[in-house]
């Protein structure tokens, strides 16, 4: 095992990247996901790989889908206002189905807001960001260590189902800074991308440019040799099975820790920073006698429905705090159908939500 | 006809119009491509949005078609991941020089080893008629109804002084001028650019009472001026000509990806090692 270390959020990003074989980095200066940069362009050069600081985000998010294409194991970081940018680019990685990981440390937000403060609040954005219908699969951190650990995962999805995959962080997980023992180097699986022979049928085998095979990679909906077509039996054909790559495998992509749920009356349901708040108001409700349980998220998207609707059936109330306005707490209700009671609790004030500040919600006062 | 061998002959024909140009700067391209001796295995060209950015999809090696604007981007992540292979874009003058102008200076300034060609029509062809940044003064387009009030771009100055390393114009008239630009930008080592004039008559010509392929073409033939000859000229004689040679050719700038694999084989080398 490791030594001990002292780490920072985004230094373990830095660390699960490397690990997890990143080749490739480009990006645009933003706080609160600078050091991500910083950290690679001393790091990567130094293992034979690449980092540039392109002249915007739209700009790192072509080029890295360009570099992944080419065969680089690639990723971006950015925040809040850089991840709007983004949005347009991580639409075409979906729709011709190129691996890449991009970290959004999130901020305030709508525009500059009070920078560059913590929230939550790009939860719909990592989802729905990019125009269309479209997969894409959302990992959220709440700790350092966890951080390095869902970095190494985002790169292992992206290649395996050849999809974006958004590691959706926050400042205060980003810039915190705990004790983590990092796994020996080279003990996690490398990832890998489907190849000709192994791939499973509703992902098409990975050819990179350089190969001789002339592929051509177009944003356009195409037919089944890859070439432009207006067919409408086409499009439906691609968009369903773009979407139904990730959702089909749901389960396998459902992170979650269950916490007491046997007995729990009342069920927090977090993630990212928030999480951790709310982990110690549970276990404060506990020591005073109250049946309190917590679902927390780390795959946010695909979202597990499937976990919530099981807590439905079982708990009478679902409280979801969260530093945004409700994103989360729209779709936890979506699974709940009326089945029992759901409250949101919201902060915007840029300041995270206090375990002392949810005891009252969790305890129903 | 070696140069066919550059095409995905079974995608043709072509989803250009009557008349355009865009054809011709292809079949100027592919021939510059079998000239230069180009290895369609080893060799991504990369394109926008666009009428003009459909023509990667004919051209028989690795193709990148990606959204509008971005090329030049998408292109230098792929020479960065891929040095060794020979990356070229091409592109309109609305996605390289308007939603993507900002990508064209930095990719000019880095001088990363890319090869872009303009397809230069003056207008926005795939929206069916728009002005765009190369749109000259007075010109009636469907955003200019009463003639463009802004100038146009200069694009080969801006280019240039940017830090393109070669930098060259002219037409689809002037076909074998522009296979010989192409080529040579092709044998470049840094970012090389060649503007071709290409005409719309669907749109540019409609509006502007040219809307016949014949009338275009004269009015190609017409406003063209030779760099030598145009040096000769004064600046009133010069109004409304389109100047054509190749301005720039330098070898002096080190091509971006070479100097970035060169600083790699530094550093495993044990070099900067007290740097920090
Ligand atoms: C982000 C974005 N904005 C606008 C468009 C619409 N659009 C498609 S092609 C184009 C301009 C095409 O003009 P040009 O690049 O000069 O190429 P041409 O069609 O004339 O060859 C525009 C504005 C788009 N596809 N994407």
């Amino acid at each position: 095992m490791s030594q001990p270390r002292l780490m920072q959020g985004n230094e373990a990003c830095v660390e699960g990247a490397l690990e997890a074989g990143l080749q490739f980095f480009a990006g645009y200066p933003i706080t609160p996901s600078t050091e991500i940069a910083e950290m690679l362009a001393e790091r990567l050069p130094r293992a034979g790989g690449v980092f540039i600081q392109m002249e915007d985000e739209i700009a790192s998010m072509a080029a890295v889908i360009g570099a992944s294409l080419a065969g680089m194991r690639a990723m971006t970081a950015t925040s809040g206002p850089g991840f709007s940018l983004k949005q347009e680019n991580l639409g075409y990685a979906a729709l011709t189905e190129t691996p890449c990981v991009v970290v959004n440390v999130q901020r305030v937000g709508p525009s500059t807001g009070m920078p560059t403060s913590p929230a939550q609040g790009d939860v719909m954005q990592s989802r729905w960001g990019t125009h269309g219908d479209h997969p894409v699969v959302v990992l959220s951190p709440s700790s350092v260590m966890e951080t390095y650990v869902l970095t190494a995962k985002a790169f292992a999805v992206a290649d395996e189902l050849r999809v974006p995959v958004i590691l959706l962080t926050d400042e205060i997980t980003g810039h915190m800074r705990e004790r983590v023992v990092l796994p020996d180097p080279g003990t996690l699986p490398r990832p890998h991308r489907p190849l000709e022979g192994a791939a499973p049928p509703d992902i098409p085998p990975m050819v990179h440019f350089g190969e001789g095979r002339r592929v051509l990679v177009t944003g356009l909906y195409r037919d089944s040799t890859g070439f432009w077509s207006e067919s409408p039996e086409e499009a439906d054909r691609l968009v369903r099975r773009l979407a139904g790559k990730v959702e089909s495998r749901q389960e396998q992509l459902t992170m979650v820790d269950r916490w007491h749920l046997d007995d729990a009356q009342v069920v927090v349901v977090a993630y990212g920073c928030v999480a951790r708040s709310a982990q110690r108001a549970m276990r404060l409700a506990r020591e005073r006698g109250h049946r309190v349980g917590m679902l927390r998220l780390a795959c946010l998207w695909p979202f597990p429905g499937h976990e919530i609707e099981a807590l439905a059936e079982r708990a009478d109330r679902i409280v979801v705090p969260e530093m945004n306005l409700g994103q989360m707490v729209g779709e936890v209700e979506r699974a709940v159908r009326g089945r029992c009671k759901v409250i949101g609790y919201s902060r915007v004030d840029t300041e995270l939500i206090r375990p002392e500040e949810l005891l009252p919600v969790l305890e129903g006062v | 006809m070696e140069e066919m061998r550059f095409l995905r002959r079974e995608h043709l024909p072509h989803i250009w119009c009557v008349g355009c140009g865009h054809g011709i700067v292809l079949g100027a391209v592919i021939r510059a491509m079998d000239r230069a001796g180009v290895d369609q295995d080893r060799t991504v060209v990369v394109s926008g949005i666009g009428c003009s950015s459909r023509a990667v999809g004919y051209l028989n090696m690795d193709a990148l078609h990606t959204t509008h604007g971005r090329a030049l981007a998408f292109a230098t992540g792929v020479k960065l991941a891929r040095p060794d292979l020979r990356v070229a874009v091409l592109a309109g003058d609305g996605d390289l020089a308007a939603i993507g102008g900002n990508h064209l200076i930095h990719a000019a300034r880095r001088n990363i080893g890319i090869t872009t060609v303009c397809f230069n029509n003056g207008i926005y062809g795939m929206t069916s008629g728009q002005y765009s940044p190369l749109t000259p003064a007075g010109y009636r387009t469907t955003t200019s109804p009463f003639g463009h009030l802004e100038r146009d771009f200069d694009l080969c100055r801006l280019v240039q002084a940017a830090g393109a390393t070669y930098v060259a114009r002219s037409t689809v008239y002037h076909v074998h001028q522009t296979v010989t630009y192409v080529e040579r930008a092709l044998a470049h080592d840094g970012f090389s650019f060649v503007e071709v004039f290409s005409p719309c008559p669907t749109y540019f010509g409609r509006h502007n009472r040219m809307g016949d392929p014949v009338t275009m073409m004269k009015w190609l033939h017409d406003s063209a001026v030779q760099a030598g000859q145009a040096a000769r000229m004064t600046p009133e004689e010069l109004r409304g000509r389109v100047v054509l040679g190749e301005f720039h050719r330098t070898t002096e700038v080190p091509e971006y990806a070479r100097s970035y694999r060169e600083m790699i084989a530094r550093l495993a080398e044990g070099g900067d090692q007290g740097a920090r």
